[in-house]
């Protein structure tokens, strides 16, 4: 099947891609596994039943629907108005739980015992622990030295509901080398465990699959908008390492006029800095040396410490639905601070990213409606803005 | 280059002997060139030369130390395969890599300097049927044979789909799990040379966690050989230099021979 631009988030074609990107580069060991994954995604979602069962734990266990929230002290300094998707208000404190309750629902019903998942800053992996918990399945997650050095109340919160927490020691020992080995560990055992990924990445039917799980913020924002502003916002903002919370929000405005804007850190810039490249099971925009092995990223931002990006990002980039920005650090923790002071959330790093380039284009902005996806909330990242603002003595 | 991975692997296998298959990491050290000599000469029938990758999912922690060790020195796909085309070595050589380098290269661009480097056959791990038909196609038509892997997780149809696309051998995959040596032979080795062997005609050789002597003579038994890497680059990473390579080499052929006689 051809996509054009207009049907960008419908499905891939049937070997996974969105136009030249996805596809399934695994091992041969895990093949089966994707196949029969596919298959069991698709069975599920057509039924009811497992709709049903989603939908009410979303409802009464995640806390769905999250609320828009308008940000009026911000609107005033920025001179746009600034609404907020608050997924930082979901069970575990960020947009991540929507698609590990899918997953772990669906892994159950395929008859796994256990959860396999990797975590940058953490959240990925408090959700896949909450859901292991809930559901009783064993769990085991895969995080970079970094991370778990720099997220160490995330590390604690997993190990409380019963997961184990193992650290990745190679290469740069951030979230793309606790991918590598929570893949190794999928093909070691992929015959009791389902590997929980936790972004619009990976082999097909993942990045389709996440986004499909992710879905329900998009459709909740648009409708929450409609009611709201009687339309649709002029711009949705999100920020992207793997891009898991911005293909839920653009898929609820992909036919609509809104402009759609990723943002990505200056250091993990794959659409802005990368070229096509195959890593993790999909082909998409990579940051890569010249004879193609794979740079490492560097972010303030643990969740988006990612060389990669979803294809289907990459798919969106190319065909210019969406255009993806990039800010600096400095910009996000500028950003961190002014949303925390003016009303009264404190963001988690990552949105911090969608926020600043909203900070930084409000010239552009001016007079227009723009809507970000607070994916997350801060909790988790005050220890370490403490610190960076104590060595800078600003704290 | 001398002939193909196919030739080679059937003449030993017509001989009555099992095939040895061994894998080192390209120009991990400065004595690569040494190193690849010497085990030809202790008896390797095909010669598997891995290009480093930056992330190497199918692989445990000494081939991937190995990568990042070959990496730091200046590793790079072009130099490993000018290295190789300088070298005359007696049996038919093999590259192991990802996708990405073979993609990044441009496949056809690549396919093609594997066959300049007299590199007669290529093995990409994280390429499964699904995506072969792109490299294939370039590979076919450069005359470099394209090895897939085969694992105890497909089923009779799927290891028999592999098996026909694939050329020179099928690589069946020992266990669920990455390369490294393990204490015993998983029964999953035997087992999926026995299903292989039911299936194809092409030669079935045994690879990933097969780190003894003894448990390439087992392993073997129910195929027509085995892929040896991990303890390989495990005794290339060790002072011990080609010759304790080649030490090692020799005591697999050995016993692999004997298990002939």
């Amino acid at each position: 099947m051809e996509l054009n631009e207009n049907e960008a988030l419908k499905a891939p074609d049937a070997s996974g891609r969105f136009g030249d990107f996805g596809g399934r580069f695994v091992p041969e060991t895990l093949m089966p596994a994707c196949l029969e994954l596919e298959e069991a995604f698709n069975e599920s979602w057509a039924d009811p039943s497992f709709r049903k069962e989603l939908d009410d734990l979303l409802a009464d266990y995640a806390g769905r629907p999250s609320p828009l929230t308008d940000c009026p002290n911000l609107s005033e300094l920025l001179g746009c108005r600034v609404l907020l998707k608050r997924e930082d208000l979901n069970h575990t404190g960020s947009h991540k739980i929507n698609n590990v309750l899918g997953q772990a629902l669906l892994a159950q019903r395929m008859g796994k015992t256990r959860l396999v998942a990797e975590t940058g800053a953490g959240q990925h992996g408090v959700a896949t622990a909450t859901a292991a918990a809930l559901l009783g399945m064993e769990c085991c997650v895969y995080m970079g030295e970094v991370d778990v050095e720099r997220q160490k109340l995330n590390v604690f919160r997993m190990r409380l509901l019963g997961a184990e927490v193992r650290t990745a020691l190679s290469g740069s020992r951030t979230l793309k080398d606790a991918i590598n080995e929570a893949m190794r560990d999928w093909v070691a055992t992929v015959e009791e465990s389902h590997y929980c990924l936790g972004s619009v990445m990976g082999p097909h039917p993942y990045p389709w699959m996440v986004r499909t799980f992710h879905e329900v913020l998009g459709s909740e924002a648009r409708s929450q908008c409609e009611e709201r502003l009687g339309t649709t916002p002029d711009v949705v903002v999100a920020c992207v390492g793997g891009g898991s919370n911005a293909i839920g929000i653009f898929s609820g405005f992909a036919d609509s006029p809104a402009e759609l804007v990723g943002v990505e850190p200056a250091g993990g810039a794959a659409v802005g800095r990368g070229v096509p490249g195959v890593v993790h099971g999909s082909r998409s925009f990579l940051m890569q040396d010249e004879f193609g092995q794979v740079l490492e990223a560097e972010s303030i931002s643990a969740g988006l410490d990612y060389p990669g990006v979803g294809p289907e990002h990459s798919f969106l980039a190319a065909s210019g639905r969406a255009r993806y920005e990039s800010v600096n650090d400095a910009e996000v923790v500028e950003a961190f601070q002014l949303l925390s002071r003016l009303e009264g959330i404190i963001p988690a790093l990552e949105p911090a990213h969608a926020l600043a380039w909203v900070s930084r284009e409000r010239a552009s902005l001016a007079g227009k409606t723009v809507l970000i996806n607070l994916s997350g909330r801060g909790d988790k990242d005050v220890d370490q803005i403490l610190q960076l603002l104590e060595k800078e003595g600003r704290a | 280059m001398s002939g193909t991975v196919e030739e080679a692997l059937r003449a030993r296998r017509e001989a009555g002997g099992k095939s040895l298959v061994i894998y080192v990491t390209g120009a991990l050290n400065d004595d690569f060139e040494t190193t690849v000599l010497a085990v030809a000469a202790a008896g390797a029938d095909v010669i598997e030369i891995g290009i480093p990758f930056s992330d190497p999912v199918m692989d445990g922690p000494v081939i991937q130390e190995a990568n990042e060790k070959a990496l730091k020195g200046g590793a790079t796909p072009a130099n490993i395969l000018s290295r190789l085309q300088r070298l005359e070595v007696e049996v038919p050589l093999v590259v192991m890599t990802y996708y990405n380098i073979a993609a990044h290269m441009g496949l056809e661009r690549f396919a093609q300097s594997l066959a300049k480097a007299g590199v007669a056959g290529c093995i990409l791990p994280d390429m499964p049927l699904e995506e072969t038909a792109d490299w294939a196609a370039v590979a076919d038509a450069a005359g470099v044979e394209t090895i897939l892997l085969a694992a105890p997780t497909g089923d009779d149809a799927r290891l028999t789909a592999v098996s026909e696309r694939s050329r020179g051998f099928i690589y069946g995959v020992g266990l669920l799990g990455v390369t490294g040596v393990r204490s015993e032979l998983a029964s999953s080795a035997t087992e999926i040379a026995r299903r292989l062997k039911s299936l194809t005609d092409l030669p079935v050789l045994i690879g990933v966690g097969i780190g003894t002597p003894e448990q390439a003579v087992e392993a073997a038994a129910a195929g027509d050989g085995v892929v040896v890497g991990t303890a390989v680059v495990a005794r290339m990473l060790s002072p011990e230099g080609p010759q304790g390579v080649a030490a090692l080499v020799k005591d697999f052929r050995e016993a692999l021979d004997a298990s002939c006689a």
